[in-house]
């Protein structure tokens, strides 16, 4: 066990990837001699070459589309977008081909590409640094797509997904990069919680939240700040977007009868209304209230002044757990 | 010309030294549109092995490239095909770009390469299995060594560029071979694929079939100079190539993998042809282009072209024509009974393949669906297509 930042952890997960499957490589713009401009791939080219941690030219659908034709060749390639609002020149070459391929040569051939993506707010940044665009990708058949809210997770994560023969979208929570958690490095992967699986990291009687990526800190701050007025939270880490592990979600809401889920992205069309029908559809006679979603709004991300007020806080969060209770709340008598 | 800057007074506007400029472009021609071979004193050497009876089969294998199109179009007009993209006119360019190639060279190709598909050695039912709507891809990639034919203009120049390098990473001697249209560099892939290959100096050949339309747009919307003239743009050797002489395409290819193979990095091959054909069997050409140019290129086209230099060597035979027929009807008879007898793929087969590891979304829809197909009383979950809608 060791004290490592979230950026440490992958960088770690990378190595060991690296070091145990020589068809593992690694591309992307400014990864190989600076390390990254968040410094997650620091010391690989050094220790791997410049054949295996390849630093590219600045073109992204060509950074995805390269990776494509090594996977063709029988390489695992792992590639970094350097900032999620930077994935869209990438979006043909992700939807179109890494997503579809398998499908289409009827499994002839497989794309085992990870797609590492800096993702999320808060960190003061200009446009197009902050994006939360993982409904486009759940919204992709052919790809997994997973999120990480702890240095473990992380650690241990980014191997599953990067041994894992479909390809996988795999979303850093950017603005905790650089927080520290507890890691194991002899916890092998193979029989770690696979990628796939939602973790329940508070239990809790009387609401369900949900949420991955970087608001589960948040989500585990308000479920403190509401166990000292009694009420009892419990906080779902989904981890895996696609597919959404449905079954753990499932039980906690029929044990609770009342579900909160909180993301960064926008409300209308993401993962916040994916998980309320979902649910519905399964704990209808379970439920003592309405899902309630705690989002991002339907706006570009928003200059750095005002971001504060886009990204769901402690206290719209448990604004929103006292809508679920049923509690007076900040909407309360507003119809529908 | 004149280079009047000013446009006034002068013989000539400016965008008309740029066409003077394309001029002086060499067309590398072995093999006259009559017929006459020709010598070149660099292209020579590159197809001095090629002996008359490899001729005959070049002859042969574009003889039965254009009875496969002819049939696919025939089949398509009788229902048995959704739709055909149809290569007439560009049997020299495939046959003898594919005829340079090796068994472990790597093809990344458009949706108009069945006759590259054909040299590579493929069923001949796999060609047709797409366009009868069984399948999304043919064959499997890897018998053949090349990738199913890519729909999404350009973007399989990547594939092409991404596994070239890992050919260099593996410290072999094979080259991966993309072949795209006029249209095609106009895309972002195609342009990020050359500057890729030229950074990582990896064994790639750019295979443009300049067949001057994509759909309805003329090669001059595209580009106001030659296609080949933009790969020194990138660093990347060019060779601009008349796509109807199978020899001078093979000899172009040669050197193409050659310099891939002895670690020369890209080439980029401007084939110059022409699609005699409709973009697809849904296209109709009257609609934009004139009937005199489809006149003029019928004049070179690429198989009579090899037909009179047989001629002239009093090897185009009346056996050899006849051994060519029986081939090609072959061929059609093969391709013909594999599409009309390809069995219809099962109802579950539409979640097969999505993923390679379980999904628990997809799993659960499969399971669903199977459920309500079987709610018709048939476990095997046949059902009709009304049924399903």
């Amino acid at each position: 066990m060791s004290q490592m930042t979230f950026a440490r952890a992958i960088n770690a997960g990378l190595r060991k990837s690296l070091e145990n499957d020589p068809k593992v490589v690694l591309l992307g713009e400014d990864i190989g001699t600076l390390g990254g401009v968040f410094r997650v791939t620091d010391g690989l080219q050094k220790d791997f070459g410049k054949h295996r941690v390849v630093d590219t030219p600045l073109a992204e659908s060509a950074i995805v589309g390269t990776a494509v034709g090594l996977a063709y060749r029988g390489y695992r390639p792992v590639v970094e977008i350097q900032f999620d609002g930077f994935i869209y020149p990438a979006f043909d070459q992700i939807v179109s081909q890494v997503a579809k391929l398998h499908y289409r040569t009827r499994g002839a051939v497989r794309m085992p590409i990870t797609i590492r993506v800096p993702f999320g707010g808060g960190i003061g940044s200009p446009e197009h640094h902050s994006e939360s665009p993982e409904a486009y990708f759940t919204h992709t058949a052919g790809l997994r797509v997973v999120t990480v809210a702890s240095p473990q997770d992380a650690y241990t994560v980014i191997q599953q997904a990067i041994s894992c023969d479909d390809p996988v979208v795999y979303f850093e929570p950017k603005r905790r990069y650089h927080d520290k958690g507890e890691v194991d490095e002899a916890l092998d992967p193979g029989i770690a919680l696979p990628m796939d699986r939602a973790r329940v990291l508070t239990p809790g009687t009387d609401v369900t939240l949900v949420s991955y990526g970087p608001l589960v800190k948040t989500a585990l701050d308000a479920a403190s700040a509401a166990a000292d007025e009694g009420v009892s939270v419990e906080v779902i880490d989904l981890r895996s977007l696609a597919p959404v592990d449905y079954d753990t979600v499932v039980s906690s809401v029929r044990k609770t009868g009342r579900l909160v889920i909180t993301h960064e992205a926008g409300q209308s069309g993401g993962l916040g209304a994916e998980v309320a029908a979902s649910i519905t559809e399964r704990c209808f006679y379970y439920l003592e209230a309405a899902p309630v979603r705690v989002t991002g709004f339907d706006i570009p991300y928003p200059y750095s002044k005002l971001e504060m007020h886009h990204l769901p806080g402690l206290d719209r969060i448990l604004d929103g757990v006292e809508r679920a209770l049923g509690r007076p709340n900040s909407l309360s008598g507003l119809e529908g | 010309m004149s280079t009047d800057k000013t446009g006034q007074g002068g013989t000539a506007a400016p965008e008309d030294a740029g066409h003077a400029q394309e001029q002086r472009r060499e067309l590398v021609q072995l093999v006259t549109p009559a017929g006459d071979r020709v010598s070149h004193p660099e292209f020579d050497y590159w197809v001095r092995d090629i002996t008359d009876e490899q001729l005959c089969s070049l002859y042969g294998d574009m003889a039965v490239v254009r009875r496969i199109d002819v049939e696919a179009t025939a089949l398509q007009r009788q229902g048995e095909l959704a739709l055909w993209p149809p290569l007439l006119g560009q049997e020299a360019a495939q046959v003898g770009s594919a005829r340079a190639l090796r068994p472990d060279d790597f093809v990344f190709s458009s949706y108009r390469e069945n006759g590259v598909a054909y040299c590579r050695g493929v069923d001949l039912t796999d060609i047709v299995r797409v366009w009868r709507g069984n399948a999304s891809s043919g064959w499997d990639p890897y018998t053949i060594n090349m990738a199913t034919p890519q729909i999404i203009i350009g973007a399989q120049t990547l594939h092409a560029t991404g596994y070239a390098m890992g050919i260099q990473n593996d410290g072999a001697d094979s080259v991966a071979v993309t072949y795209f249209g006029d249209g095609a560099t106009s895309e972002g892939d195609v342009n990020e694929a050359m500057v890729f290959a030229a950074s990582f100096q990896v064994p790639v050949v750019f295979f443009c079939t300049n067949n001057h339309w994509a759909i309805s747009e003329p090669v001059r919307l595209q580009s106001h100079i030659h296609l080949a003239d933009r790969a020194a743009g990138f660093g990347i050797p060019s060779l601009r190539v008349d796509g109807n002489d199978v020899l001078a395409v093979m000899a172009a290819t040669r050197v193409a993998l050659e310099r891939a193979r002895r670690g020369g990095g890209p080439t980029f091959i401007e084939a110059v042809s022409y699609r005699m054909g409709p973009h697809t069997t849904a296209d109709d050409p009257t609609r934009y282009r004139d009937a005199n140019e489809l006149e003029d290129w019928a004049a070179k086209d690429p198989i009579s072209r090899v037909a009179g230099l047989l001629e002239r060597k009093g090897l185009l035979t009346e056996e050899l024509q006849q051994q060519v027929k029986d081939k090609a009807d072959a061929v059609a008879r093969e391709m013909r009974a594999g599409c009309t007898t390809m069995p219809d793929p099962e109802p579950l087969d539409v979640f097969k393949h999505v993923y390679s590891t379980p999904n628990s979304w997809l799993d659960r829809q499969q399971d669903h669906y199977a459920r309500y197909l079987a709610s018709f009383g048939d476990p095997a979950g046949a059902v009709s297509e009304e049924g399903a809608r």
